[in-house]
This record gives C-alpha cells, sequence and structure tokens, in this order.
C-alpha cells in the first residue's frame, strides 16, 4: 500500500496552497512530510532548492497548525507563543517583542498570562497559529485547522487566515477536505485522491475546467454527459450530445479523446427555457434554496440534469413539475474530462 | 402501566442492593476485613502489657516504641531502603515506559512489556530464595554486606509497581504535543524536559509513591537477603512477634498504618488531579 504515489508538487513563494481530498487520500501524510513526522521512501523534498527530506522536525524552518492545537497544557498562553523562539536560543527581549507583536496579530493579548485550558476552542485555534508563526517560518502548515470551529467562527476564521498570509508574507499550505474552504481561500489547490494528484489549479480553475471525474464530482455540484467526439477547432473539441445537437467545449490540458467522451456542466452555467436549447426533457423537481432554485431535467436519454438559477422577488424559475422544457447550456460552459 | 425495565433513579429489581442478604454479607466481609485492625490499633493505647485484657487509655506504648533503640534503627533503615529503591525504581520505570510507549509496535514489545511485569507474577518466596544464593556468593566474593543488597533487591521488585502508572500516563499523553514541540525547533532531549516530563509528572510521583508503599511493607524477600542487625520495620516486627509480645508492636504496627495510609492517600489524590 502506498499511502502517497508519484506525487510531484511545486509550491510558489508566499502561496496560499492547499491540499484538497476526502479523508484517507494522503494530503495528511504528504503534510507530514513537509514537516519531518514521517520519512518518503523516495523521492526528494526541496525548500529554495535545498533537499530537506531526511531532517528532523526540529531543523525544519517549518511550523505546523496541528487539528487539535496540541497546545502545551502546562503552559500559559504567552510561554506557548515564546516556545519556538526560547528553543532557537534568541535572546530574551527579541522574545518578549516578538512574542507581543504575534499575540497581537491573533487578538490575544489581554489573555496572555491564562492557562491554555481556560480559553474556548476559538482562542486556542489563535493561540496555535501566533505559536507556529512567532519564529517567521518558511512555510506555515495547517493541518484541518478549523474543522473543529462551528460555522460562524471557521468563516471568521478563514478571512483571518487569509488576512495573516499577506500580512505576514509566509507561505501557506493547507490541509482540508472542505471544498468550499479551499475555494475561498487558497491562492492554488491541489486535489487529492487515493495518494495521488489529480489536478493543481486556481480555484477559478478547479472548479470551472476540472480535469477529471472525480475533481468534477468531488467539488460543487455538477452534471456528467456522455458525447462523441466529432472534431477539434480553434483548441476546442466539437462534440455531439445524444439529442443529436453539435456544441463546442473546452479541453482538459489540452487532452484529446477520441470517440466517447464525458462531458461536464455545472448547474449554474445552463438555464431552463421553454423551448429549444441544446437539451430537453421533463422536469422531475423543484428545490427552493432561498438564493436560488435548484431544477431537477429528466433528460430524454433517461439522465437526471440539475440546473440552478438565481432567485429574484419578481420571477418565478418558470419551471413547474411535469412541465416539457429545454435546457441552454451557455458556451464554453462545457468541459471534456480526461477519463 | 408499564414500568421501566431500567429506571436508573429508583432501585429496579436487579439492583445488587437490593438483593436477599446483601446487606448481611457486605457487613460480615467489612467485619472481617476491619475489626482485626480496629482491635490492634486499639489495643496500641492499652495501659496494661496485655494484648486481651483492657487496662485503660495510655500512650505509654508509642513512647516505649519510639524510645526503643532497635525501632528507631529499624525504621530508619525501612525508610532508607524505600527512599532509595523507590527513586531507583521509578527511574528505570520511567525509561522502560518511554522506551515501550514512543516507539512504532515491533515484534516483541508485547514481550518486553510482560517481562518488564514479571516480577508481579513470580511468587516472592521464588524470588526471595533466589537472590539469597546469589547475593550469599557475592558477599563472598566482595566481601560487602552493607544495606545494598536490600536496596537493590526492592528495586527490582518495586519496578513494575513504578512503571504501571508511569507507563498508563504517557498512553493518555497527547503525542502530537511532543511533535509540536519537536516542530517549534525542540531536539529530543528539550522535547523530553520541557514537554514530556512536565506533562508526565503525577504519573511519576504516583509510581514513586506506589514503589515506596511496596518497599516498606515488603516482608518476605528482606527476611532472606538482609544480613545480621538489618531489620527492616517489618522484619523486625516478626521477630518480636516470636518473643515476648507487648502492645509495643501494636503501637509500632498503628504507626505504620497511619504511614501508608497517608501516602496511598496521597497517591490517590494526586493521581485524580492528573484527569
Amino acid at each position: 500500500m502506498r499511502a502517497l504515489d508519484n506525487v510531484s508538487v511545486a509550491i510558489r513563494e508566499n502561496e496560499f496552497f492547499t491540499l484538497l481530498g476526502p479523508s484517507g487520500c494522503g494530503k495528511t501524510t504528504l503534510l507530514r512530510m513537509i514537516a519531518g513526522f514521517e520519512y518518503p521512501t523516495e523521492g526528494s523534498i526541496r525548500l529554495h532548492g535545498e533537499d530537506i527530506a531526511g531532517l528532523p522536525p526540529f531543523k525544519r524552518p517549518i511550523n505546523t497548525v496541528f487539528q487539535s492545537y496540541a497546545l502545551f497544557p502546562h503552559l500559559t498562553v504567552w510561554e506557548n507563543v515564546a516556545f519556538g523562539l526560547q528553543m532557537l536560543g534568541r535572546p530574551k527581549g527579541e522574545i518578549a517583542s516578538r512574542v507581543a507583536e504575534m499575540l497581537k496579530l491573533v487578538h490575544m493579548e489581554e489573555l496572555a498570562q491564562r492557562r491554555t485550558d481556560q480559553i474556548s476552542g476559538g482562542q486556542g485555534q489563535r493561540v496555535a497559529l501566533a505559536r507556529a508563526l512567532a519564529p517567521a517560518p518558511k512555510v506555515l502548515l495547517l493541518d484541518e485547522p478549523l474543522s473543529a470551529l462551528d460555522y460562524k467562527l471557521r468563516k471568521e476564521m478563514q478571512i483571518e487566515l487569509k488576512r495573516m498570509q499577506s500580512e505576514t508574507g509566509i507561505t501557506f499550505i493547507f490541509v482540508t477536505h472542505d471544498q468550499e474552504e479551499a475555494l475561498t481561500m487558497s491562492d492554488r489547490i491541489a486535489v487529492m485522491s487515493k495518494g495521488k494528484v489529480l489536478q493543481i489549479g486556481t480555484p477559478w480553475d478547479i472548479y470551472d475546467k476540472p480535469a477529471e471525474r472525480f475533481v468534477a464530482d468531488f467539488i460543487g455540484e455538477t452534471n456528467f454527459l456522455p458525447a462523441a467526439m466529432v472534431g477539434i477547432e480553434a483548441g476546442m473539441a466539437r462534440v455531439r450530445l445524444p439529442s443529436g445537437v453539435e456544441m463546442s467545449a473546452t479541453l482538459a490540458d489540452g487532452y484529446v479523446p477520441s470517440g466517447e467522451a464525458t462531458l461536464v456542466v455545472r448547474p449554474e452555467h445552463a438555464r431552463v427555457v421553454a423551448s429549444g436549447g441544446q437539451l430537453s426533457g421533463l422536469v422531475e423537481n423543484v428545490v427552493y434554496f432561498g438564493t436560488d432554485t435548484h431544477i431537477h431535467v429528466k433528460l430524454d436519454e433517461g439522465i437526471t440534469f440539475m440546473v440552478r438559477q438565481q432567485n429574484s422577488r419578481s420571477q418565478s424559475c418558470g419551471a413547474e413539475v411535469g412541465a416539457r422544457v429545454g435546457i441552454e447550456i451557455a458556451p464554453d460552459a462545457a468541459q471534456v474530462l480526461r477519463d | 402501566m408499564a414500568r421501566a425495565l431500567f429506571d436508573f433513579r429508583t432501585r429496579g429489581r436487579f439492583d445488587i442492593r437490593s438483593q436477599p442478604g446483601f446487606g448481611a454479607i457486605a457487613l460480615f466481609t467489612f467485619v472481617l476485613l476491619y475489626l482485626p485492625i480496629i482491635t490492634l490499633v486499639v489495643y496500641a493505647f492499652n495501659a496494661s502489657d496485655s494484648l486481651s485484657s483492657w487496662g485503660g487509655f495510655s500512650l505509654h506504648w508509642f513512647a516505649a516504641a519510639a524510645q526503643n533503640q532497635s525501632v528507631q534503627d529499624a525504621a530508619w533503615r525501612s525508610l532508607i531502603i524505600a527512599a532509595s529503591a523507590a527513586s531507583m525504581a521509578t527511574i528505570a520505570a520511567t525509561m522502560a515506559a518511554l522506551a515501550t510507549t514512543r516507539t512504532p509496535p515491533y515484534p516483541g514489545l508485547s514481550f518486553k512489556y510482560a517481562f518488564i511485569n514479571l516480577p508481579l507474577m513470580v511468587p516472592e518466596i521464588v524470588t526471595a530464595v533466589a537472590l539469597l544464593i546469589v547475593f550469599a556468593k557475592v558477599k563472598v566474593w566482595t566481601g560487602y554486606t552493607g544495606l545494598g543488597y536490600l536496596i537493590l533487591a526492592h528495586t527490582a521488585f518495586c519496578i513494575p509497581f513504578a512503571y504501571l502508572p508511569i507507563r498508563a500516563r504517557l498512553e493518555g499523553m497527547d503525542q502530537s504535543l511532543e511533535r509540536a514541540a519537536a516542530d517549534l525547533y525542540a531536539p529530543p532531549w528539550q522535547v523530553f524536559r520541557r514537554v514530556t516530563l512536565p506533562l508526565l509528572r503525577p504519573g511519576i510521583i504516583a509510581g514513586f509513591m506506589l514503589a515506596f508503599v511496596i518497599s516498606l511493607d515488603d516482608v518476605v524477600i528482606s527476611e532472606f537477603v538482609k544480613s545480621g542487625g538489618q531489620d527492616t520495620l517489618p522484619t523486625y516486627m516478626l521477630g518480636q512477634l516470636r518473643r515476648a509480645v507487648t502492645p509495643e508492636i501494636n503501637a509500632i504496627a498503628a504507626a505504620f498504618l497511619v504511614l501508608s495510609v497517608a501516602l496511598v492517600t496521597m497517591f490517590f489524590f494526586i493521581n485524580r488531579k492528573k484527569a
């Protein structure tokens, strides 16, 4: 069994980089290797060109925010934040000013003398961040640090994390299984599954141009359509839908499948029309979500296609269960998958 | 009306306390356990020198025991042996516990675990006879006849008692704390000194006290290993019982009891504080 197989990732300086995938995909193993808690059997880990794969954790200029925070329970908030600087043998004056600066950054100045079992989960999160940032590491690793927080606090911390990353200029490597978190915070995302990296790209790339079925399926809701390749025109694929209608679609990394292919269309890139459109079928279900409405249409080919339409106060979505409708897919909204 | 099968607010019919004869058995057990001890303590305050007839209240026997040079020597010796043996056993047990918990599991690890706890299973008399034979030879070779033999023997059988609470504490410790320390530039020794050791302290204190009480209380191994004039408090008491028995022995026993109970109570509270 390989926890990680042929993984190659290049992370840029000052980047907010996210490893995204379901549990057991190897993202935490990769993080632990970068931190030095596990050693790769093959390959190298380079930091500014220097191979650090063989170095123990205490010799790597990399700090970690642990999922459980791992705050030292026998030390105060102040002592926790000072720990790394003390171990580096920094002078007392420098430690005091740096700790004060870090506590200010995470808004924890007031609670500096508290013991870590006397603070809340959200505060513990802030202390863990301050502690890991205090020694000014080259890279900060974050292992699902927001998963223990409730929804509102998590939203706040997402913005805070982003702010700290831009203020400190440190490279963040963030591990999460939450696709929304990944999309909102990252500069780039690596989607992982079963020990492999499937796609690396900006949130926009990953969401709008998923290269593989797993990526499209894991991130957001999506529709898959079978299609036949007709040809290539100006770097775009010309495909024929089962309805016989032809349309153009983007290709993943220039990959050209032959014969049969799978198209992916996001639900918000299509709309329900009374007649016309590239597809047609019967409305199966209409689900109201407040900001938008999901319309499930049973296509003539037997597949269920989902359309997401923005709600407005003056207009209804224009679809009733049982009605015969057409589906219009926006130009350039379809992407041909690699698999 | 249907009655709840398990009603935890009232005593249901499955409550052991409502079984017939429960009260009587419980009472009998407590009497059997504590009546002899209570009698022993009460007669320590007897003014007469009989163990069976009450001659009025007196602290006379406590004074006699305290002034008895042999009792003083034996008590002092017991404390020295217990303190030395418990210290050495605790250090050894701490190292053993670290070695058996801070390592990825490998074949033979459970064997080592059993091996460390072996003294709990070997009948004490067997260990005692074995030590008697070995130390007799060593005494001839080296000519040394001091307390070292007793301290060594006590250390050996105290190790598993010190090991158990220390190991339990280490296993319950969140290992990401040690990882966090290493991540924050602490080399292994600093991780131990700054994180593991402070968090382990309650386990170490508990282990030390348990070992101390076990050593203080030992009769069999001490009896076999001691040289002439090396009586510990328990072996002294045993020796006295063979001769004239006065309530002085009750007084010594009562004082010993108080010391043991005090230590075990402290052990309990230190152990509870960790939660």
